[in-house]
Order: structure tokens, then sequence, then C-alpha cells
């Protein structure tokens, strides 16, 4: 396939991992942990673990796979709300596939279908809008997820909206936004990480200037990264050869998707549409201060939270669950307390383990088992040897 | 012992009824009239056969035909209900044929007699089901198997949705075959007969949701051919099933687990037509989970992988077969798979049906 088999060519693989392994031998020296990458963005794990791309780097480099799964990090509280909005009489509620089967505190939108409510499957919001134009006498709710990759697809959405004067068309707005998030992983005190892979379809809207303050302020390099295994490889490469260099810069291995100031046209939408919340709540991370983006006041026709009665009532994390230390690098997904025995993708009961893209759904499902029991075996022996 | 003859009814009742009304209304599942014109102008016209001629509440089939064929009874059962029920590839009348005759013959067994249960939807065209009714009667035909029995039901608009269809299939195994899940050895070979996921991109872009102007069409076909052949090369195979919902990654879990050995497949070795491929790329979904309905996998003892692959090949379903991994010792239930890359995966069940992914 044009375009694809190019990006996982196992010959290029294999140059660039033995570059990988001199670079991080020399890097990694002197150091007593393993070097840590932050992947930011859910679609990186989801490849990451598809192609089996931790099973080929050396023993020195370690993925933390970051907060970029939209599906994951939704409060358990908004999906309260999103399920209340399809249980009223008259609304059609419109998601992303992926977003079906996140739990809320008592029921998934796949439950509450099979309840009878009218919740419908859509791959673009320009299907939603689709649907309110066909049933004029029926109110239809999209439900907005996501970080800026999705955002201006919804933006375009409501614009459209407006100049068709289409009245019975809403927005659950849950949109996210990076940045805030990466801060506050940086400012964490338990923050170990080395490096960062930029999320690339994100970049494709933002561009990569917004991502200057972890080289300047923080010290760390990050790459904009593309989806095939061979763009994460070249992208790990290019981090390391920036730590080998004693440099610290924002660099744009996915070029030819990412230009360096985004997409204005998206821009521009996103901006007319929507602003930043004063906070937003992420699951496993906790509130955020302007995280989260709502709708303008000028397009408040389409807003689903002012047009009808939400609850959005604050729902804690189960204490069990070690999400936020997993999110942040400081514990693996297999050194939570609950991975794979009260917590797995049949009965998730931590952000991580909802969607294929969270690390601890994928280190389930592609993971490399033999691999996690015995380094767990490892951990209950060094924590003993400690004791 | 006397052979008492089988009552084949007479020659035929004068005149077969007619349905002289565009669709299908609640009088047609009545027991009336309405219901035996039903019958007769759209199912006995189309499968029209001895054993099934009498209309008797029963199928009456000779043990001593049954006997001929080896020494056990296969039965199998299986409801249909596909949205669209006409698609790229086939309809739910073929589909409906194919997998029951698949489920038979992936046990070694011969197909012989299936029955036919239809429950309709009030308000569907009585042509889309007299199209439908020709479709299982041509399957059935190539099949060399006769739908001896029926049942018609109508429920009301919205109850069911179109059309849904059981059949139940009986087959004779011959003696000596001895097929499994839990017989697979460490060291056997792992074959598939041919493209993944043809069914599963096909259904989902015939719903119309994408508007992905593809050639993707159904493999629906049944296997029974194909199976002699692979049997005859290799009596002692050791387990054939079809990938059918969840793909080949759900029976090679499962044969894994019953089996208790480790399997490990190579994903370049795993045959995928380059649309069913993109159709993935576009929509996050993993091929190894699509369904199939003309597609098996097999394991057989090492030193038979080459001859049924051969034997494979040489039949028209099985001509891009390809051995496409092991079982092996290592972690017992565990399918592992090489990707393309170089890296290795756990190729895991899945929890519900997979969904696209958001971006």
């Amino acid at each position: 396939m044009k375009y694809v088999d190019e990006f996982r060519d196992p010959e290029k693989a294999k140059f660039l991992l033995n570059e990988i392994r001199t670079l991080s031998t020399r890097v990694h020296d002197g150091m007593d942990r393993p070097l840590q990458i932050m992947e930011v963005c859910g679609g990186h794990t989801h490849a990451i673990f598809r192609y089996g791309i931790e099973t080929m780097l050396p023993d020195e480099i370690e993925l933390v796979h970051g907060p970029g799964c939209p599906v994951c990090v939704l409060p358990m509280g908004r999906v309260d709300d999103c399920v209340a909005l399809s249980e009223l009489p008259n609304v059609i509620f419109t998601t992303f596939g992926d977003a079906m089967r996140v739990p809320g505190s008592k029921k998934s939108l796949l439950q509450a279908k099979s309840e009878g409510a009218d919740v419908r499957m859509v791959y673009s919001p320009l299907d939603s809008l689709k649907i309110a134009r066909d049933n004029p006498n029926k109110e239809v709710v999209f439900f907005g997820l996501g970080f800026e990759t999705t955002m201006p697809s919804t933006a375009m959405t409501i614009l459209q909206a407006e100049r068709e004067s289409i009245r019975n068309f809403s927005l659950f707005c849950n949109h996210i936004t990076i940045i805030p998030t990466v801060k506050a992983i940086l400012d964490s005190p338990e923050l170990q990480l080395d490096g960062f892979l930029g999320p690339g379809h994100v970049s494709m809207v933002i561009g990569n200037q917004p991502y200057a303050f972890i080289a300047e302020q923080y010290g760390k390099p990050l790459v904009v990264a593309g989806f095939e295994p061979l763009d994460i490889l070249h992208a790990v490469w290019m981090v390391l050869k920036q730590l080998d260099e004693g440099r610290c810069e924002v660099e744009n291995q996915y070029s030819r998707v990412v230009p360096n100031d985004g997409n204005a046209v998206a821009l521009d939408a996103v901006g007319r549409v929507f602003e930043l919340r004063e906070f937003f709540e992420w699951r496993g991370l906790g509130s955020i201060d302007h995280s989260g983006v709502r709708i303008r006041e000028d397009y408040k026709a389409y807003d689903a939270e002012r047009k009808f009665d939400i609850k959005s009532i604050k729902i804690a994390d189960p204490k069990s669950c070690q999400c936020g230390e997993v999110l942040k690098g400081v514990i693996k997904p297999w050194e939570c307390k609950v991975f794979g025995g009260a917590c797995t993708p049949e009965t998730p009961l931590g952000a991580l383990m909802v969607s294929s893209e969270g690390a601890c759904a994928a280190y389930y499902q592609y993971g490399d088992v033999e691999k996690i029991h015995s380094k767990r075996a490892e951990i209950k022996v060094a924590a003993g040897a400690g004791k | 012992m006397n052979v008492v003859p089988l009552h084949t009814g007479p020659a035929r009742r004068k005149r077969l009824g007619k349905v002289n009304v565009p669709k299908i209304t609640m009088a047609h599942g009545g027991g009336g009239k309405a219901m035996r014109d039903l019958i007769e102008d759209v199912f006995i016209t189309a499968f029209d056969n001895p054993t099934l001629a009498p209309l008797e509440d029963q199928a009456r089939c000779r043990l001593s035909e049954l006997a001929m064929h080896g020494d056990r009874l296969a039965i199998t059962t299986d409801s249909y209900v596909i949205h669209p029920i006409e698609f790229p590839g086939g309809d739910i009348g073929k589909l409906a044929i194919c997998g029951t005759v698949n489920d038979l013959a992936v046990g070694g067994a011969k197909p012989l007699y299936l029955s036919c249960a239809v429950i309709i939807e009030e308000g569907i065209d009585v042509d889309l089901l007299r199209k439908i009714a020709a479709s299982m009667a041509k399957t059935a035909r190539e099949a060399g198997v006769l739908i001896v029995t029926g049942d018609t039901k109508v429920v009301d608009k919205g109850a069911c949705d179109k059309l849904f269809i059981n059949t139940t299939g009986i087959g004779v195994i011959r003696e000596g075959l001895d097929l499994g899940a839990d017989r697979v050895r460490p060291g056997d070979a792992i074959l598939v007969n041919g493209l993944l996921g043809d069914h599963g991109a096909a259904i989902l872009n015939a719903r119309g949701d994408m508007k992905l102007s593809t050639p993707l069409a159904s493999d629906c076909a049944a296997l029974h051919g194909l199976i002699e052949a692979m049997l005859a090369a290799a009596p002692d195979t050791r387990f054939i099933r079809d990938a059918t919902r969840g793909g080949i990654a759900t029976v090679l879990n499962e044969v894994a687990e019953a089996s208790q050995v480790g399997i490990e497949i190579h994903e370049d070795r795993t045959p995928l037509r380059a649309e069913v491929r993109g159709f993935c790329e576009i929509l996050g979904l993993d091929p190894l989970y699509l369904a199939n309905e003309g597609k098996l996998v097999c394991a057989v003892p090492p030193d038979k992988a080459e001859d049924v692959l051969a034997a494979m090949k040489s039949h028209p379903l099985g001509k891009d077969a390809a051995i496409i991994g092991h079982a092996t010792n290592g972690r017992p239930g565990h399918v592992v798979m090489h990707t393309v890359f170089g890296g290795r995966r756990i190729v895991d069940m899945l929890v519900g049906e997979q969904l696209p992914r958001i971006c």
C-alpha cells in the first residue's frame, strides 16, 4: 500500500535500531534508571503496541505512555452527562464509536442504547448534522471529544449549522487542549522524563511553536512524530540525538504533514467557535487550568450545556486506580495494584484501561504478558529485598 | 426388516398458491390461506425437492442413506441477522446456507440436509423474499444439500429487521476423522485458505456510513469441497474452523486455549487484500478481527503442512492459501504475532465488537 508500506520497512527499522542502540548506550551511560521518553498522543501508544516497538527498543529506553487518549481522560461525570442527555425524550445522541464503551458511574452509552436511548455512532460531526437535517422534529446532540485534532471539524460543523440555520443541532463540548496538560505533567515533582514525542495530528493543526516552552523553560527535547512505526523509531532517534549533543529543541519529524505554523483555516474556525474554560477535569489527572474549551457566547444556540439541564456531577476516580502515576511515567501499567485484576478491558476501573489507545488497555491487549509477569516478579523481589 | 417406503406425497397438489400482493402483511403469518400461499409461492417453489414436497411437520430421512456416508451424525444450527440483507458478494439467503454448510464441513462432516426457518418483518417486498429464497435454493443446490423442512413467521413492523433466517444442518462424519480444537500440538502448522476480512469490510462498507467506493465484496462461500480436498491430503488434520465473527484472531485464541498451546503467526504471511488493509487503516480497525464467511483456519501436523497447502491452492476457494504460523509450547493459550516491522505483539480476544477510533 502506497505511503504506508514505505514507513513499515523492516530493513530500515533494523538500521534505525542500530543507530538508536549506539546513541542510547552513550546517553544512558552513568544513569541509574532507564531513559524515559513520553509519547504524548494515544495514536502513538496504539502504534507502538500494534507493531511491537517496545519489544524492539534497547532496555535503556523506556517509553512512557502519556495522557493523549481523549477517550481515556474523559471524567466519569461527563460520561454520566452523555448518558443523561441520550436518555432525554426526543434526543438523538451521536458519538464517535470508541466513546460508546466508556463506563460512566452507572452505565456506558452502549448500555443506555440497549435500554432504549437513541444513541448513534458517527464518523464525523457532519454525519450528525445530517441526522439533524433529516430529523427536524428531534434534538440531535453531538458528543464533541478530542484534542485539537478533532476540534476544527466540530467548529466547522457548528459554522455550517449556523449557515444553514439548523436549530435542532447542538454540541456537548468535551474538547480538551494538550499544552496545559503537558505543562501539568512537567510541573509534577515526581517527573523524571528525558524527552517527548510530540503529537503529530494535534501539531498538524497547532503547528510546532506552542511546544517551544518545553525546550526553553523545562530543558526537554521534543520531536513531533508521525504514526507509522518508522516515524516513531526515527523520532526516538532524533530525541536521543538531541540528548547526545546536549541540545533541547522542538524538532519536526512529521514534516510531510505538520507545517511549522499549523493550519490557519482550522485555527481560525476553532478560534471563532471556542474559548478556553477556566479549568477542565481529567480522569486520572484531576482538574487542570485552561485545559478544556467551551462554545463562545456567539454560538450559544449550539451549546448542549446551555440548551439542556446538564448536572455535571463530579465523580471521583476509584481510589485503587493509579492512572495518574502511570500517565506521568512514575509507574508502569503493570505495577498498578489493580492492573489485570480488578481492572481489565471488560471492566475498566481506570481511564487507561478504557480505550485501545490507553496505555493499560494496550499492555493488556498487545503487551508481552510474559514480560509483564516476570517484571512483576522482579519488582516483588526488589521490594522484599528493600524491607 | 421391512423397509417402509418413504412417503413422498401425491405427485403434487394441483397448483401451488400464489401471493398476489406486493408486500408481506400480518395475514401472511396468520396460519390461513395467505400463509399457505406465501410458503408455496416463495419457499416451496424455490426449494422444490422430494423430501420437502409432502409438507409434513417433519422431514423424514432414511438412516440407511445417512449411514452410507459415515458413522456419526453432525448437527448444527445458526441464526442469520445481517444488515443490509443484500450486500456485494451475497445476501442473507446465501449466507444462511453457506454458514451452516461450513459449520458442518469444518467438523469433517458431509453436509446433507438443512432446515430453514424465517422470521419476516411485516411490510417487506414479496419480490425481495422471492429473490432471497432463490438465492438460498441456488446456494444449496451448488453445495449439494437439500432444504427439507422449514417454518415461516411474520412479526410486526419493527419487531425484526426485514428478515431473520435460522438454518439447522445435518451431516455425517466419515469414519476415522476426528477433528477438534483441543487436538493441536506444538509444532503443528496453522493455515488459512485465503484473503482475510473481506466479508467484515464489505458489510461495514455496504452500510454506507463512510461512502467509500471500493470493489470490496463478501467472501461468502460453502467450503465443504475445499475441506474434502484438505482432508484427503491429511486425514489426520487436527482442527478446522471457519473464521466468522471475531475473525481469525478469535479462532486462534479459542484453539490456543482449548489445546493449551501457544500460537505464533507472522503478519507478513497473513493474506490480506490491499483494499481491506486500506479500509482498516482509515477506520482504525484490525483485519485479524474482521468477519469472514468463506475463510477457514486449520492446524495440521508439521509434515503435512505442504501437502495441505498444495491441496488448498489447487481448489478455487483456496488459491490464496498460506501457512501463517505454527503452534508452540510457549505460554499456553496465548497468540503472538510477529509484526511486519520486526516486533512482537499479543493477539488477544476482543472484549466486544471493534469500534472505529476517534482520530
